[in-house]
């Protein structure tokens, strides 16, 4: 007979980011628990609050399968030595099955004896087993512990009562000094303790008491509301996920309710009024039917209607305070120029080892300077990078950036365009900072990628410069968000980029400029080059390139993102035509003959060694592909000459005795070779 | 909301009065200037070695930078916490809390009552926590914290800490908008008593303070606290560690700090609060734990009677 198991762990008010994610661990860790043991059940339900974590695990079997089985150990000659005594093959076999020596007996198989025991155990009960949920307990992990009383123990927050039940049992499980019992607790101010007589009264009994144990119930529970209300007012709000899993792990039951503050603070930037509203109070901002921001909010409370004005009007006084503390630092920000804040970036700090962000932002003019010209941007582009440049980190010593650390750019761009910035300036001072996460949005404006890239690449500069590498365990300053950033935004713009070529130059410009320490060349650079190398990696993995197209693409001389993309573009879109094979074989060829030869010798080919047509027929063929630059197309230049470069080697010996044919043939194998070499290196690929 | 709005004297009386009842000593506040009442030696030294402590008092803050010039309806250079410490934290001291609100006239039935996150931290004294900071209808009124930390040692056995803000708390029952309306005691409003401090403080802080005076003393009150560690004298020292502390905050609300000495001054605080938290443990044991010997002989005077 199967029964439902309850298992439930009431806590002072957990934070609400781990509630899901915890409950979610304490099924696993049972599920697994449970297999372990050999109980077999149908499923595990979850039930969580901010004041609870439980299971039900559907169907669990009242014990273990009883095992009768004859266990065959090893042959009698091997069991018992001359004189009859058990051997250490003997006890381990038996002690292997739980039995002793005393066990054993021998019987005939073809002709020899054999040792045998005959396992007969009954299977533990469920009671006994579910005992050590205690231990799940104390496995059980989160991101911050703490201990209580005298205690060592730590969980999440303190842990008040335990609930285990198997049908109608009682299962006592301990921790501390709490043993589980069949008493629950309800709402912490709306309900009272309930006595469960089963395992499967839980919901019920509970949602009596005024808690929501279901979370997607009580989630439904708000969105519900949260629409008669959007509905009867003609409002509309935006979705977000986070913020209402949020507001589900702070309730145990739910009631939503609009609250309102004055118009005036409406001039205060809508994204003020959102931080002070969502990440401060945890409301959900409102807008009109035309999508424009409005003075209500909308926000839940845990409880019921009951007394709901004074919850409402106590909700609208904090919120007011905050926003006159947002017109403070507003009205106080607006008070001086630009200037005031940009000379204060002298004394803020970049980095210790690095030096203040005033030298950063010079030396991130120079290299978008750098960058501009080698992409021949436009004159307006790189006038308004300079402006950009020049102001960018200013609000980080704005009073609203110190009060909301996360309306950094955001507040830039909004006072630049106060103080009359031209547009494109403002909103690279927001752009530079983007893609704020791996795969978030790029800067959409010409001006922000640039300063972005040029902020970036100063960044990942200066902190090689110092000694401060990523290892693979660990990247505090995110170095590798901000070159994978570098990589989108250079793949994005098409903007061309050789690491290889540009570091060292790049590096030469600021040298001096700044007293940061920078990398040495042939060193550092070359660190560096690789670590953008490995985002250039991982945006190939990201957007599912064949694992060897991207290790032959990687594997060639060629640094540049744009350029690299585009051959694995060509790679992966070819990679299954007929002609595929063929080609790579002919050019991989030659790469081996080439290594064979070790030729290190000119790639300049004397056309008057020639003696077979076929030499001056893949003489011309090169000279028509050395002038084409689309990749696509020397791809297909390759189709065409596969032909003659078999027909090459069919009449041709390479290695002829005469010393002068042979390296010319050599020659004008290397000069295809470093043709061929832009389209990666072809000997990674995986030909079937 | 309470029908008979209460001032804030009546209102720490009733704390006072209240928590007395669970136990706790009514300390008076301490005389060094400090940025909370955490940093009183009544709950900073209290928390650590083995001994049982449970006080409440109310401490007046000072947060230079927080200063406003008595413009601001909420915020303020000086403003006044009450604390509770129990050691070791009850099991049921949620349950107080929430008791002592009742006492205030706040039902939570009528309100919306919540205990969210805040791990509270102060990396300068070596301190970390585990807790909540309790929203009265979606306002933070208290801070609610288990140590885990104090000067860099473990707390054990746990002590809690609840922080209820008194201008927060008492706004909310007498119902106004500004601190400055709110009723002190027999008629005398905030404003009357505090407007021109806060204007004269804040003009100090942020104008009128001597920063090369205020580095100077903070080096000589590091070497004082240095000094009278070395002579086991823990209370003068620490004396002179809270005002490093609070040195360092006017120098800090002048903008005097640069981002990467301000890590610097912090961690000569920290080093200090973390000296102190040893040598305190070290001086009470040298004395038996008294608090501990009282503990045991009041609970083998309860089992024996």
């Amino acid at each position: 007979m199967a029964k439902d198991y309850l298992f439930e762990i009431g806590t002072e008010e957990m934070p609400a980011h781990v509630v899901t994610r915890s409950v979610n661990q304490l099924a696993d860790r049972t599920r697994k628990f449970l297999k372990e043991n050999g109980l077999s059940f149908k499923d595990i339900k979850t039930y969580s609050t901010p004041r609870r974590l439980t299971i039900l695990v559907e169907d669990l079997a009242e014990k273990q399968d009883d095992i009768d089985e004859v266990k065959k150990g090893p042959a009698k000659k091997i069991a018992q030595d001359a004189d009859g005594n058990w051997t250490k093959a003997a006890q381990g076999f038996a002690r292997g099955q739980g039995m002793t020596t005393d066990d054993i007996y021998f019987e005939e198989l073809k002709g020899t004896e054999y040792a045998y025991v005959h396992v007969q155990k009954e299977g533990k009960k469920a009671n006994d087993i579910l005992l050590g949920m205690s231990e799940i307990i104390k496995a059980m992990t989160f991101p911050t512990k703490m201990r209580w009383d005298s205690n060592d123990f730590e969980f999440v927050r303190p842990i008040h009562w335990l609930v285990s039940l198997f049908g109608n049992d009682v299962i006592p499980v301990k921790i501390l000094d709490i043993t589980a019992g069949r008493k629950t607790q309800g709402h912490r101010f709306l309900g009272d303790s309930v006595v469960l007589a089963s395992a499967d009264d839980y919901v019920d009994a509970l949602k009596d008491q005024f808690v929501i144990v279901d979370a997607k119930e009580r989630k439904d529970m708000i969105v519900n509301q949260m629409k008669e209300l959007v509905d009867k007012n003609n409002w509309q709000i935006k979705e977000d996920k986070n913020l209402l899993e949020e507001v589900t792990n702070l309730v145990e039951y739910s009631t939503v309710f609009a609250g309102s503050f004055d118009e005036k603070y409406l001039q205060i930037p809508d994204e003020v009024l959102i931080t002070s509203m969502k990440d401060n109070q945890r409301y959900f901002e409102v807008y009109d039917q035309d999508g424009k921001l409005i003075n209500h909010f909308i926000a839940v409370r845990n409880g019921n209607k009951n007394f709901l004005d004074n919850v409402i009007s106590g909700n609208e006084k904090v919120l007011v305070a905050r926003l006159d503390d947002a017109q403070f630092f507003y009205d106080e920000d607006r008070k001086y120029p630009l200037s005031h804040f940009v000379d204060k970036m002298k004394n803020v700090s970049f980095h210790d080892k690095i030096g203040s962000m005033a030298e950063k932002m010079k030396r991130v003019q120079i290299i978008g300077d750098y960058l501009a010209k080698r992409w021949n941007l436009p004159e307006n582009v790189v006038a308004d990078f300079d402006r950009a440049s020049e102001l960018y980190k200013f609000d980080l010593v704005t009073q609203m950036v110190g009060e909301f650390a996360e309306l950094q750019g955001g507040m830039g761009m909004h006072y630049a365009r106060l103080a009359g910035e031209n547009e494109e300036v403002a909103v690279a001072i927001k752009e530079h900072y983007m893609p704020v996460t791996a795969e978030g949005a790029l800067p959409e404006t010409t001006v922000g990628s640039l300063l972005s890239v040029a902020d970036k690449l100063d960044t990942i500069i200066t902190f090689f410069g110092a000694g401060m590498i990523p290892s693979s365990s660990n990247d505090p300053y995110a170095l590798r968000r901000y070159a994978y950033g570098i990589v989108r935004i250079l793949l994005n713009e098409k903007w061309s980029l050789p690491f290889n070529a540009v570091l060292p130059e790049i590096v030469s410009l600021i040298d001096g400029k700044t007293p940061a320490k920078l990398p040495k060349q042939g060193e550092e650079d070359e660190q560096i080059a690789l670590f953008i190398r490995d985002r250039i990696k991982q945006y190939l993995q990201k957007n599912n390139f064949k694992y060897d197209i991207i290790d032959a693409v990687l594997a060639s001389s060629q640094q540049d993102p744009s350029q690299i993309l585009a051959v694995a573009n060509v790679l992966q879109e070819h990679h299954d035509d007929a002609e595929f094979k063929p080609v790579v074989e002919s050019l991989t060829r030659i790469d081996n003959i080439l290594k064979k030869a070790k030729f290190k010798g000119q790639v300049e080919v004397d056309e008057s060694l020639f003696d077979d047509n076929s030499e001056n027929e893949l003489y011309a063929g090169v000279q028509n592909l050395q002038a084409v630059e689309d990749l696509a197309d020397l791809y297909q230049g390759f189709v065409q000459l596969q032909p003659v470069i078999d027909q090459y080697f069919d009449t041709n010996m390479i290695m002829a005795k005469d010393e002068k044919v042979k390296n010319n043939r050599l020659a004008q194998l290397s000069s295809v070779s470093q043709l061929a070499d832009r389209l990666g290196d072809l000997s990674q690929l995986v030909i079937k | 909301m309470a029908d008979k709005k209460l001032n804030i004297q009546n209102m720490i009386f009733k704390l006072e009065q209240f928590w007395s009842s669970k136990g706790c000593m009514i300390m008076p506040s301490y005389d060094v200037e400090k940025g909370a009442g955490t940093m009183s030696p009544y709950t900073f030294l209290r928390a650590v070695g083995p001994e049982p402590w449970a006080a409440c008092y109310v401490e007046p803050s000072r947060r230079p930078a927080d200063g406003r010039y008595g413009e601001n309806p909420n915020r303020l250079f000086q403003h006044h916490q009450f604390q509770v410490v129990i050691k070791p934290a009850p099991k049921d001291i949620q349950q107080y809390y929430l008791d002592s609100l009742k006492v205030l006239g706040i039902d939570p039935l009528e309100h919306d009552i919540r205990f969210v996150e805040d791990n509270w931290a102060n990396p300068s004294m070596g301190c970390a926590g585990v807790g909540w900071e309790v929203w009265l209808d979606g306002m933070e009124v208290s801070q609610f914290t288990y140590f885990q930390v104090v000067g860099e040692l473990d707390v054990k056995p746990t002590m809690s800490e609840i922080t209820y803000g008194v201008e927060r708390l008492a706004s909310y029952i007498q119902d106004v908008n500004s601190v400055f309306d709110l009723e002190w005691g027999n008629g005398v409003l905030y404003r009357d008593i505090f407007k021109q401090p806060e204007y004269e403080h804040s003009k100090y802080a942020f104008e009128e303070s001597n920063q090369e005076q205020l580095l100077k003393f903070f080096d000589i009150y590091e070497d004082t606290a240095k000094r009278l560690l070395s002579q086991n004298l823990v209370h003068p020292a620490y004396d002179y560690i809270l005002k490093c502390s609070h040195t360092f905050n006017l120098l800090d609300a002048r903008g005097a700090v640069s981002v990467t000495e301000r890590a610097g001054y912090l961690s000569r605080i920290r080093n200090l609060a973390h000296e102190v938290a040893v040598k305190f443990v070290e001086e009470r044991e040298k004395r038996g734990f008294p608090l501990l010997k009282n503990a045991e002989d009041k609970k083998a005077g309860v089992e024996n009677g």
